[in-house]
């Protein structure tokens, strides 16, 4: 042990070291150990393949769920400071936010446009990650995590958006619930006992309420760490290639600290700005108080129910709210444990021809929707043309089976007559149905006016 | 000498613990399964809706007439023929409040255009049943209402009618 001449190190140099562990110098080697040493930054690992930084491989949408979930927290908890979860102080406490609290509207705005992004911006990372292969092996599971994920957003949306208590809050989780209601046997149990009752009341603005603060929160944070382990544990982000690249094996190394992590520091503030921009101009909608006697015309649910509502327009509920959307969500978890030939892992759109019957099936999807609605609206009436079946059939069952029929037809007619391989069909059937969700997602929100008739959006923004 | 013959077929110490673990592991699981259930169950106030309400006297309401209780979420119906009928208004669609309208005698959903007639039975789709109806018991002359329970009803039946 030597003593040493000069003077011993401040106070507060001794906190600082014993807080980082080791002093950063800027090398190699330091930047390595930087990336293991801090908490968060270890979420990564110490160094990444650069082929893996392209912008346009991943657009960074995963980092950005996560950048958004950490803004819901820190507003959210702001708000709570703020709001009552009581039938007749709830709103009260909405317009005292907005009002007479400093920077409570702001607050407010952005909770909400953040939660509403949240919805997109996961969508849309589930679509980087299905069209560029990356849910197979050995990422399938994180493929089925990112799936939980994805249903507990829209759930923490759902919850949130009974709080304000206001007449859009109450009618659309009225209609929400509804739906619920349609699941068999024990339909109406499950939205008695997230209602708290028949009909929403006090009991269940404090269910949502204990939904939307402590149990959702801690679900998502518990399967985001599962999530950002398995990713790391699965060998890193999947690596990017072109159409005709061979699959790479060897890739050379950058460290995370810097490489990774200042373009991951220049979207955060990209988009952040963005959204406090955003915030400043347009406020999160306040309708006036809930009023139990008065439902609105027309009433929707929030708007990415809207394209299950629209579905309810033309099947009947249990198919068309419940055995749809099962159907797909199922399809879509199966995915990786059943898509055959895929050696196109990396490659967005599977192959040159992936490409082009991705763009093909994204056209026969729009036409066959707005065409399907257009045609069901105004001449299709099949209890009519059935009128000795019940309508779960009539109106069910058999538009569902000319529906799937339709898709398995469609699935063998790319096989045969564009030559596809299996995982490129099944690429195709997938955009065909995805266009056709964001066709009645887009019908249910801006083309339907009072008493769900068909108008055009002007018309709809009149009323 | 004891020495442990283990017959073929028969469970071990070893194994008969795993299973004894096993089963308390299950029974855990499931009363705790039970109390988050009994837990999260309908919590209903008294005198509010979920309550038994007291309309009024049977001549308060004349026959042909629709009287609505908002606190109580029903229309009380008292048909031509005098018999009374308590009906829920919430949609049997998706559940939005239903108005009667007087002028056509129908009560019209504004959520998605379901139709009903004074008995509740549905005229235009896309309610799949009729409105669900409150049981009417009529005691010294009144009316009242149980809303405890929303019952359920395929189609209009003259035995749903209750008389004074
Ligand atoms: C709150 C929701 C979510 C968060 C915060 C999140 C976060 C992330 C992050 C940070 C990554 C690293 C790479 C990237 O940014 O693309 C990632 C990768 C991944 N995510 Fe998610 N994710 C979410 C939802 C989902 C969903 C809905 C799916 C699909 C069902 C999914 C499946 C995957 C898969 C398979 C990977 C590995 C991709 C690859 O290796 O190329 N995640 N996620
Ligand atoms: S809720 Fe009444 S018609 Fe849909």
């Amino acid at each position: 042990m030597s003593e040493s001449t000069s003077a011993p190190d401040p106070f507060w140099k001794k906190l600082w070291r014993s807080a980082v562990r080791e002093p950063y110098t800027g090398d190699r080697r330091s930047r390595l150990r930087l990336v293991m040493n801090n908490l968060i930054l270890h979420l990564h690992p110490a160094q990444v393949p650069v082929r893996t930084l392209r912008f346009t491989y991943s657009w960074g949408l995963g980092g950005l769920s996560a950048l958004l979930v950490v803004l819901l927290a820190v507003t959210g908890a702001m708000l709570m400071f703020v709001y009552t979860p009581a039938p007749d102080q709830a709103y009260q406490s909405i317009l005292a936010l907005n009002t007479q609290v400093w920077y409570g509207q702001l607050v407010r705005n952005l909770h909400h446009w953040a939660g509403n992004a949240l919805v997109v911006v996961v969508a849309l990372h589930l679509l980087r990650v299905f069209f560029t292969g990356a849910f197979r092996e050995p990422r399938a599971f994180n493929w089925l995590i990112g799936l939980a994920l994805l249903l507990l957003t829209v759930v923490a949306n759902f919850t949130g958006y009974l709080l304000p208590w206001d007449q859009l809050a109450y009618w659309g989780i009225t209609v929400g619930a509804g739906i619920l209601a349609y699941v068999p046997v024990v339909g109406n149990w499950l939205s008695q006992v997230l209602l708290g009752g028949p009909e929403i009341g006090p009991a269940t603005l404090l269910n949502f309420y204990g939904l939307h603060l402590s149990v959702i929160p801690i679900a998502m944070l518990f399967l985001m760490s599962l999530h950002f382990w398995r990713v790391r544990k699965d060998g890193g982000l999947s690596v990017p290639r072109g159409v005709d690249e061979a699959p790479v094996l060897k890739d050379e190394n950058v460290t995370t600290f810097s490489d990774l992590v200042r373009p991951e520091a220049v979207w955060a503030t990209v988009t952040l700005t963005a959204l406090v921009l955003w915030s400043m101009f347009v406020n999160a909608p306040l309708e006036p108080l809930a009023n139990p006697d008065l439902s609105p015309n027309p009433a929707k649910a929030a708007w990415y129910f809207l394209g299950i509502q629209e579905l309810l327009l033309h099947f009947h509920p249990l198919i068309g709210a419940i055995v749809i959307p099962g159907l797909a969500l199922a399809a879509l978890a199966a995915l990786p444990y059943l898509s055959g030939d895929m050696d196109s892992v990396g490659v967005y759109f599977r192959s040159r021809r992936g490409r082009w019957l991705a763009a093909f099936s994204a056209a026969a999807g729009a036409l066959l929707t707005v065409g399907y609605v257009l045609v069901d609206e105004f001449y299709l009436d099949l209890p009519a043309l059935l009128p000795s079946l019940p309508t779960l059939l009539s109106n069910g069952v058999v538009p569902l089976a000319a529906l799937l029929l339709g898709l398995i037809g469609y699935h063998g007619a790319m096989r045969r007559f564009f030559r596809a391989t299996r995982c490129e069909a099944t690429l195709s059937v997938f955009v065909l149905v995805l266009t056709g969700f964001i066709g009645l997602t887009l019908i249910g929100i801006f083309f339907r006016g009072p008493g769900m008739a068909l108008l055009w959006p002007w018309e709809v923004a009149g009323h | 000498m004891t020495t442990q013959v283990s017959q073929p077929g028969a469970v071990s110490r070893r194994e008969f613990l795993k299973l004894g673990w096993g089963l308390l592991a299950g029974v855990a699981a499931l009363e705790g399964g039970l109390a988050a259930v009994q837990f999260s169950l309908p919590r209903v106030a008294a005198g509010e809706f979920g309550g038994v309400f007291t309309c009024g006297p049977v001549e308060a309401f004349p026959p042909g007439s629709v009287t609505p209780f908002n606190e109580g979420r029903f229309y009380l119906l008292r048909l031509d023929d005098g018999g009374f009928l308590a009906l829920y208004r919430r949609c049997t669609h998706l559940g939005c409040a239903v108005p009667w309208d007087p002028t056509t005698n129908q009560f019209v959903c504004p959520c998605h255009a379901s139709a009903f007639d004074q008995t509740g039975q549905v005229l235009n789709p896309p309610a799949p049943r009729p409105l669900d109806r409150f049981a009417v018991a009529i005691q010294d002359g009144q009316v009242r209402v149980d809303t405890s329970r929303p019952l359920e009803r395929e189609q209009f039946d003259p035995s749903q009618l209750v008389y004074a």
